[in-house]
């Protein structure tokens, strides 16, 4: 897989456009679902995927080939989306549960469209409940999470993803932990 | 649950990150055991793990890639050649190099393109063709630019004809060498040729003055 977007990204620097579409199509889903699991709403994580993937092409000539390009994708995903946050909630910590339930509102509503059999709503409530304690959690919380349990990387990858020291990680992720913990007691 | 250790919780985010020692573990587990309230805030956080774990992984619309695709910037001639040159800088070293060297040569050669030859009160200009009329001598080399030279007379050193054709009449003598040139190439040849020639003699008169 490595070795494929190696190459890949060797064809992109040459201005081969179409092979930055294959790499697209290999980590899309995965930086998606970051965004998504980010943002709580799958409008804004589709846009900020999509910017995503634009500042890695345009930035790909900076891009050390010897590294991992999740790593790299990530970095610029998770970076968008924090920057998305502040600027959509300046005072985030004030008024998070309006926040929150607005991106939440947009995600019902675009999936009330479809009808849903019996058993899937009762699942579906749950995963909106869990996304919606997710989007309360203080953005460096958040980040750290989703990438620990959602992408289920490694505290040293997420260290490098964020541009954290390792120790930070391991702390925000213990408080992210607590966090939602206390959120998710009752369910 | 105020009254367990700080450092019992602190476990078990260790244990959670499976970063925690044995001996550790052992203490976790002892301490679990005994204090209920502690069990139920580790039960939390395991039953949290999952919950977060237990949302689907949803998946990229399906028209994602084409619509990064048609958002991307369209590679501008400029740009690519700009990150081009950056990229190898030798190479446009050399080609400005390349560029002003033939510039100038083609300079010289394209600045002359007027009739000129070496001035001498004994030839004869008839038109575009310069006659050395019999029974004159001209001393040294003899240079015509853009014409024609007819050599009734002598000359005692070399002919160059540049773009013109030269003839010897019977009664005529050149002692040196006659040369035509024609054409930009020969031109540029010739230029070569001549400024080896006067390195060679410029090495040469050195040596023989050391």
């Amino acid at each position: 897989m490595e070795l494929i977007v190696k190459k890949r990204i060797q064809q992109v620097l040459k201005g081969d456009q179409n092979a930055f579409g294959e790499i697209v199509e290999l980590y899309k889903d995965r930086v998606y679902h970051v965004c998504f699991r980010m943002l709580g709403n799958r409008h804004e994580a589709e846009d900020i995927a999509q910017e995503a993937f634009i500042r890695a092409y345009t930035n790909i000539h900076t891009f050390d080939i010897d590294r991992k390009f999740s790593t790299w994708i990530f970095r610029i995903a998770t970076n968008l989306c924090i920057d998305r946050i502040r600027k959509k909630k300046p005072d985030y910590y004030l008024d998070a549960e309006v926040a929150g339930t607005e991106g939440l509102t947009m995600y019902s509503q675009v999936e009330s469209d479809e009808p849903l059999p019996e058993d899937k709503v009762e699942s579906m409530e749950l995963q909106e409940s869990i996304q919606k304690e997710i989007s309360l959690l203080p953005d460096k919380y958040r980040s750290v999470i989703v990438l620990k349990y959602i992408e289920e990387l490694s505290l040293k990858e997420i260290s490098e993803i964020l541009d954290l020291p390792l120790g930070t990680v391991k702390t925000r992720i213990h408080r992210g932990r607590e966090a939602l913990r206390k959120q998710l007691r009752s369910i | 649950m105020n009254t367990c250790p700080e450092h019992i919780v602190h476990l078990m985010h260790e244990y959670l990150d499976e970063e925690i020692s044995q001996e550790q573990e052992k203490e976790l587990k002892t301490h679990l055991q005994q204090c209920e309230a502690c069990k139920t805030h580790f039960h939390e956080l395991k039953k949290t793990i999952a919950l977060v774990q237990s949302t689907s992984h949803i998946q990229a619309p399906s028209d994602f890639t084409a619509n990064v695709m048609n958002r991307l910037p369209k590679e501008k001639k400029k740009a690519g050649m700009n990150r081009w040159f950056q990229r190898h800088p030798l190479f446009v070293a050399a080609a400005v190099f390349f560029v002003l060297m033939s510039g100038s040569l083609f300079a010289t050669w394209g600045g002359d393109n007027e009739f000129a030859f070496t001035p001498s009160e004994k030839v004869v200009v008839e038109g575009s063709t310069v006659v050395i009329p019999e029974g004159e001598t001209v001393e040294g080399d003899f240079t015509v630019r853009n014409g024609d030279l007819r050599v009734e007379g002598e000359v005692t050193g070399n002919v160059t004809v540049i773009n013109g054709e030269q003839y010897t009449a019977g009664a005529g003598t050149v002692t040196g060498e006659i040369e035509e040139i024609d054409q930009a190439f020969e031109w540029l040849w010739y230029s070569i040729k001549s400024a080896v020639k006067e390195l060679g003699d410029f090495s040469r008169s050195s040596d023989t003055e050391s």
